[in-house]
């Protein structure tokens, strides 16, 4: 115990060198944990955005990472477009049938079954189409399906909740076709709230707006996923912008609809032939059926099936999981100066006390208590820089746990800990043994005869 | 103390032929001490006057066992030093010996009575607080307890020190010239303070001093010129 007070005694003494010792180990410490807290973050950030509800995105040939970062994450560009046509053979022939007499197009579509019916049994198929913005964010035009049928969550039990609103229809009396619901963050950034009307851009944030007004009919609450971050639109309007119609050959056959209710502007949806949808949003109604639909859209000619799960996966390891390595592996050095430094502190303090060690040697200090003494003075300064960094790094990530919430999904409270973060003291003790060992070693040789003389 | 032997249970020290030398720079050794007998009683108190230079600090370090001389032995209170490990040594010097230094050496991280409980940590035992304020209190400080060296004088700063010495309850105080540094009227105190504990504790004294004033205070005063062999050959 009189070791340890002797040892307080001297970092107290020091009181300059040993505080901004123990700061800039602090420091590092914080730096680590802080890190390591992204780590976390940005982990399970990925992993909640990973469990979207579905199995697989459908979408043309081309990067499978793509085509997952587009459709799930909103981000990348999307790969080109899949006729309607393949977005319609998730459906029983009665349900193609009713989008003939709705949309117009060819009456054999209506005549069978999709291919991939059998897989899909008691799932969904939701379409996106992807191409325009709303200031940086993306437009995404979709079906009433996404907003009732899609789940999220860490149980995927979590229907999507109107913040303000309701959720767009296919069709309404009062905006016909035009109807928006906007993802939290894009309401709150851009300021727009349930009647605000906008016009998408074209192409890219900067691109030519559309003529024809989406109106806001509900704002989600925040769900901590990349639907945030969208505006999602009725996919008829989404259709009927300019430029937006896939042009005819001629050699199509479409029977004209029967079923499209009227519109109070004169819109009609387009044809069949003149649709394309950007990705598709696959759950099959049993889990082990996924891989079977996966192998066989992939041996289709046109299109590409993705487990955004699996693709994520390798997002992490490949670019993301590295990143963060190299990140933590700076800091740890950052902790290795600190550490050095903490060395250069007390070795240079010990010119001063070599008098002190030769008092204490002469009033019969052994010379393994007096380097024990220097060991416990750099431990002091281990623990308490580790303790401080640690609780400087919980109470930041506290402080903006509201923000990294907001923009994550992802809650974060003080006392939240990484698994790794218990390594960090063992780490600290041992590179502060390192750090003592030197001047320990000199306060060990110091001779006593000579300075109690000097 | 396992290599405790014991010769006159009376005597606290008995040096027998002990030799130190040192090396020299340009090679060679320099014979320092030579000394054929020097004994010490219990309770007994003992000026050591000398030339500077001439090795009387050396004699103070070998007799504390900080340092071990080539030949010869050295016994405090009945343990022969000689045959002591360096851990043995410290253990010896903890539980037998106090010093007192002429620079009072304060540990200035510490304040007075934390100086004197020092004294006493570094031997194994308890640390006896009532004891460390009531030597606080001999030496007239027990109202500076919480004071650190730097905020003492320098005659109070060698107040401390002696109170330091005696924490320990030595059988041996060393003391290495402890009136050099302080003024006259501090000098007095201190000597009464030094010669008066040793006798009321039975600690025995051995005092290097270059004053012939404070050897008038001994009954018994040694010359280590001719206690020294080495300058009968000069």
């Amino acid at each position: 115990m009189w070791l340890l007070r002797i040892a307080w005694r001297n970092f107290c003494y020091r009181s300059l060198s040993s505080v901004l010792t123990t700061i800039s180990l602090a420091l590092g410490v914080a730096l680590v944990v802080m890190v390591l807290a992204v780590f976390g973050i940005v982990t399970e950030a990925f992993s909640r955005n990973a469990q979207v509800g579905y199995n697989l995105v459908v979408g043309p040939k081309g990067s499978a990472l793509q085509l997952t970062l587009n459709s799930v994450y909103y981000l990348s560009q999307p790969i080109e477009n899949l006729p309607y046509t393949e977005y319609m053979e998730y459906f029983d022939a009665e349900t193609r049938a009713e989008m003939v007499r709705k949309y117009g197009g060819d009456p054999a579509l209506g005549e069978r079954d999709g291919v991939y019916v059998p897989m899909i049994g008691g799932g969904y198929a939701i379409p996106l189409a992807l191409g325009d913005y709303l200031g940086d964010f993306r437009v995404v035009g979709t079906t009433p399906d996404f907003f009732e049928k899609l789940r999220h969550g860490p149980t995927l039990e979590e229907p999507f909740v109107m913040r303000e609103g309701r959720a767009l229809v296919s069709h309404s009396e009062q905006y016909g076709y035009f109807e928006a619901v906007l993802g939290s963050r894009v309401a709150g950034q851009l300021n727009l709230s349930v009647g605000d009307q906008f016009s998408s851009t074209h192409g890219d944030p900067e691109g030519k707006g559309h003529g024809k007004k989406f109106t806001v009919v509900g704002v989600l609450a925040p769900t901590g996923t990349p639907n945030d971050r969208a505006a999602f639109v009725n996919m008829e309007g989404f259709y009927l912008q300019e430029n937006h119609a896939k042009p005819l050959t001629g050699q199509e056959t479409i029977v004209p609809p029967s079923e499209a209710p009227e519109d109070p502007d004169g819109f009609m949806p387009l044809s069949i032939p003149e649709r394309e949808v950007t990705s598709i949003l696959v759950r099959t109604g049993m889990p082990m059926m996924g891989v079977v639909l996966e192998n066989q859209v992939n041996e289709s000619l046109r299109s590409q099936a993705a487990a955004p799960v699996g693709e994520i996966a390798k997002l992490m390891n490949a670019i993301i999981g590295p990143l963060l390595t190299a990140l933590l592996v700076i800091t740890l050095i950052t902790c290795v100066v600190a550490a050095v430094g903490v060395l250069v502190a007390i070795y240079n303090s010990m010119n001063d006390r070599r008098r002190d060690i030769a008092v204490m040697r002469a009033l019969g200090a052994r010379r393994g208590t007096v380097t024990g003494v220097i060991l416990l003075e750099s431990f002091l300064v281990a623990v308490i820089g580790a303790t401080t960094g640690w609780f400087l790094a919980h109470a930041s990530i506290w402080a903006f746990s509201g923000l990294i919430e907001d923009r994550t999904g992802v809650q974060v409270g003080i006392l939240t800990t990484s698994a790794y973060e218990w390594y960090i003291f063992p780490l600290v003790l041992i590179l502060a043994a390192l750090a003592g060992i030197l001047p320990a070693a000199s306060a060990y040789r110091t001779d006593v005869g000579t300075n109690l003389a000097a | 103390m396992t290599e405790q032997t014991t010769s006159n249970t009376s005597d606290v020290l008995k040096i027998t032929d002990v030799i130190k030398t040192f090396d020299q720079p340009g090679g060679g050794k320099l014979t320092v001490l030579d000394i054929p007998e020097l004994t010490i009683r219990a309770g007994e108190q003992l000026a050591l006057i000398g030339q500077s230079g001439g090795g009387k600090t050396t004699l103070l370090h070998l007799i504390a066992g900080l340092l071990t001389p080539d030949s010869g032995s050295i016994r405090v209170a009945g343990i022969e030093l000689t045959k002591l490990s360096e851990q043995g040594r410290d253990r010896c010097r903890a539980a037998t010996v106090g010093y007192v230094f002429q620079t009072f050496n304060l540990l200035p991280a510490f304040s007075a009575i934390e100086n004197i409980q020092l004294g006493m940590a570094f031997g194994n035992r308890a640390i006896d607080t009532h004891r460390a304020y009531d030597l606080l209190d001999k030496v007239g400080l027990a109202d500076r307890a919480t004071y650190r060296p730097n905020q003492l004088s320098v005659g109070q700063q060698q107040r401390v020190a002696i109170a330091r010495a005696l924490a320990g309850k030595p059988k041996l105080l060393l003391a290495d010239e402890p009136t050099a540094n302080v003024d006259p009227a501090s000098s007095d105190t201190v000597l009464d303070l030094i010669i008066g504990s040793c006798r009321d504790e039975n600690i025995a004294l051995m005092m290097v001093t270059h004053s012939m004033e404070v050897t008038k205070r001994f009954e018994r005063v040694e010359h280590l010129d001719k206690l020294n062999r080495i300058f009968e050959t000069i």
